[in-house]
């Protein structure tokens, strides 16, 4: 199992490396420089030469890029040309929402479209069944972003002054703040510390600092503000989740073991829950993993219809606003989480079928 | 357990068959026709998509309005005005508009149904662009394997290893915003899943016998890739395209609706969504509509998608 998981880890390298290096060449190739961007009617000639000396644009682009290539090494990524502030300042403020949003999207996803294609399976070829699958096939075919919108209209208008009411913006209501638990157990941080940065991007997960520290009202306020965005996110992955489910568990029940299992005289609950649903796992896991990647793109759809600042609306902000750090710093990160997440697919192969760790 | 029903119904099925059989072979291509007819969700697909197909190459004849005019002046009528249809008891002194007006004062089911074009020509050119490119450098590589295999995957790998929106996203920001560069970008991000498909079925077929006769007759590498490797690998290829124009309708929608597909005053959903999207509290149906619109589209190309699949997928037919 060891060797397996070494072996899957060095071959994730090479890909991660092309990654970085497309980013760092495509942002380059778009059209409009950052001086441009950023000085608009005073960049003169003279005021970009002193802008590009002082961002090192002024190098050779293989230069650049070495000095990119060891910075994200050492896990400096540098400093934003917009906010004029550290790259990985803004990640631990803005990533934490971004991390919230997809972890809820994805255990909502989770949590019901497992369930769902069990019991769409169970009863195949009833109402249920093509019940559950035509709730499947819109949710695929639905846009997020519109969806966003009628939740919010949903749940901000029409159920307005109901207990059901959720706010349609934002994280927090104004006036409401999460108090990082290093304040609220009044531990000694040193400033611009690693282990103080770490804290703090530990502390930006709002609803985990607020549960932690018990400040309950914050948190209520945290998750009422989360449900829209999650559910929002979550459908599409959720409606792909059961259909997957209900497909492969289906196609398990018809095999030799699982009639075995019934001529021995196991109890349905058994021969479902014991035999099939273990063998039906391995695509529904595959698909979990690939959803990352939609539950990214998702993100920043989601993020500008409930204007949430993530990372996923940051990165747009910065493609569009060429700024180079953000988007090779937040594309590194994105496509670290990616890959890890795939990562830990593959281990979960190994696990989940003995077969393919010798493979 | 079978009923006996059943099995009357199965010995009944065999037996039609077995007389067809005495009359003529059936094509692999009737068979799947008639297999795809049985599937009642595939045929919706069908249905919906069919009608979309009309909607959009009769959008003048059935559009009360060219989508683009604006109507001051000419009808009383606002902007933003909720929907109002004669049958369902608007008031008859008011002008009739099914789906309402939008923001400039143009008719909000004229720019719909104008936009089916939109979608549909662009759903349609992604995915013939994806699937051209993607499956000639999935064939090539499968079949000549080594290192160029190896060079044109690891590349695939990495377009993969991008959120096809953020990735899309980054592409149209190099190309500029609009119509054509959102097509080009989506096209570029959904050739990696052609090349895998083809790739993965040109090395099965690579090891048949009639591709070893073929070598053996002392036909070129490039004769048997076309004639022979190509043909029969088709057939997954045909249902992922299928699907493949549903997730590019969504995507170029995605695109739209953060301003880098479409422009106004085109009348695309996506756009046509986003521009109304800060008015979505007071005038909910210009949000509704256009997001109707590109759910029932995507809706009839995923279904007709499955539906193709089951019909082409024997191990689901036994």
């Amino acid at each position: 199992m060891l060797s397996f998981i070494i072996r899957r880890t060095l071959l994730a390298i090479p890909v991660l490396v092309g990654i970085v290096v497309v980013v760092f060449f495509l942002i380059r190739a778009i059209p409009g420089d950052p001086c441009t961007a950023m000085l608009g009617e005073r960049a003169t000639i003279a005021a970009c030469e002193r802008f590009n000396a002082a961002n090192g644009l002024n190098e050779p682009i293989w230069v650049q890029l070495t000095i990119y290539m060891r910075n994200v090494f050492t896990f400096n990524l540098g400093e934003s040309i917009r906010f004029s502030r550290p790259v990985n300042q803004i990640l631990i403020e803005r990533l934490p929402l971004t991390t919230e949003l997809a972890g809820s999207a994805l255990l909502i996803a989770i949590s019901g479209g497992v369930p769902l294609g069990i019991l769409a399976a169970r009863k195949h070829n009833t109402m249920v069944d093509a019940g559950t699958m035509a709730f499947a096939n819109i949710g695929v075919s639905m846009p997020v972003f519109w969806l966003g919108l009628m939740l919010a209209y949903i749940f901000a208008v029409l159920l307005k002054g109901t207990p059901l009411a959720l706010p349609p913006s934002g994280r927090l209501t104004a006036g409401v703040f999460s108090i990082p638990y290093f304040e609220v157990w009044s531990w000694n941080l040193v400033e611009g510390t690693f282990w103080a940065k770490l804290n703090e991007y530990i502390s930006n997960h709002y609803i985990f600092n607020t549960f932690i520290t018990g400040q309950w009202d914050v948190w209520w306020d945290a998750v009422r503000h989360m449900i829209l965005p999650a559910i929002t996110l979550a459908t599409i992955p959720l409606a792909i989740i059961a259909r997957i489910t209900r497909s492969s568990l289906l196609e398990v029940m018809n095999k030799d073991y699982i009639r075995t299992a019934r001529a021995k005289g196991a109890s349905e609950k058994r021969v479902v829950g014991r035999h099939a649903l273990r063998n039906s796992l391995l695509p529904v896991v595959t698909i979990i993993g690939l959803q990352l990647g939609l539950l990214l793109g998702g993100a920043v759809l989601t993020e500008t219809v409930f204007g949430l600042a993530g990372i996923g609306r940051a990165l747009f902000d910065a493609i569009t606003g060429r700024d180079y750090a953000i988007v090779q710093g937040f594309t590194v990160v994105v496509a670290l989480g990616y890959v890890m997440v795939n990562l830990l697919v593959d281990i979960s192969y190994g696990y989940l079928d003995p077969r393919i760790r010798v493979k | 357990m079978l009923s006996r029903r059943k099995i009357a119904e199965q010995l009944e099925t065999a037996a039609a068959d077995s007389s067809m059989l005495l009359e003529r072979p059936i094509s692999q291509w009737r068979l799947t026709i008639r297999r795809f007819r049985g599937r009642k969700s595939g045929m919706i697909g069908l249905t919906i998509v069919s009608l979309l197909i009309l909607m959009a190459v009769f959008a003048p004849l059935l559009a009360p309005f060219p989508p683009n005019e604006v109507l001051i002046g000419k009808v009383d009528v606002g902007p933003r005005e909720k929907p109002c249809v004669h049958l369902l008891g608007c008031d008859k002194s008011q002008p009739q508009h099914i789906l309402g007006t939008d923001g400039n004062v143009r008719d909000e089911f004229s720019r719909i149904i104008f936009g089916a074009r939109v979608s549909l020509t662009l759903g349609l050119f992604t995915v013939t662009i994806a699937l051209l490119v993607g499956s000639t450098l999935g064939a090539v590589a499968g079949y000549a394997g080594g290192w160029f295999d190896n060079i044109i995957m690891r590349i695939m790998d990495v377009v993969l290893g991008f959120p096809s929106l953020l990735l899309a996203i980054a592409i149209v920001a190099v190309l500029g915003p609009g119509l054509q560069n959102a097509l080009i970008a989506i096209a570029i991000v959904s050739i990696p899943a052609y090349a895998r498909v083809m790739r993965a079925q040109v090395l099965a077929i690579k090891e048949t016998d009639f591709v070893a006769a073929s070598i053996a007759l002392g036909s070129s590498a490039r004769q048997i890739l076309i004639r022979r490797v190509v043909p029969n690998a088709l057939t997954p290829l045909v249902v992922l395209a299928t699907l493949g124009v549903a997730t590019a309708i969504l995507e170029a929608a995605g695109l739209s609706f953060l301003g880098l597909g479409a422009q106004p005053p085109t009348a695309e959903w996506g756009s046509m969504l986003a521009s109304e999207r800060n008015n979505v509290f007071t005038s909910p149906h210009l949000v509704f509509f256009p997001g109707i619109a590109i759910m029932i589209t995507v809706l009839g190309f995923n279904l007709m998608g499955d539906g193709l699949r089951d019909a082409l997928d024997p191990a689901l037919n036994k």
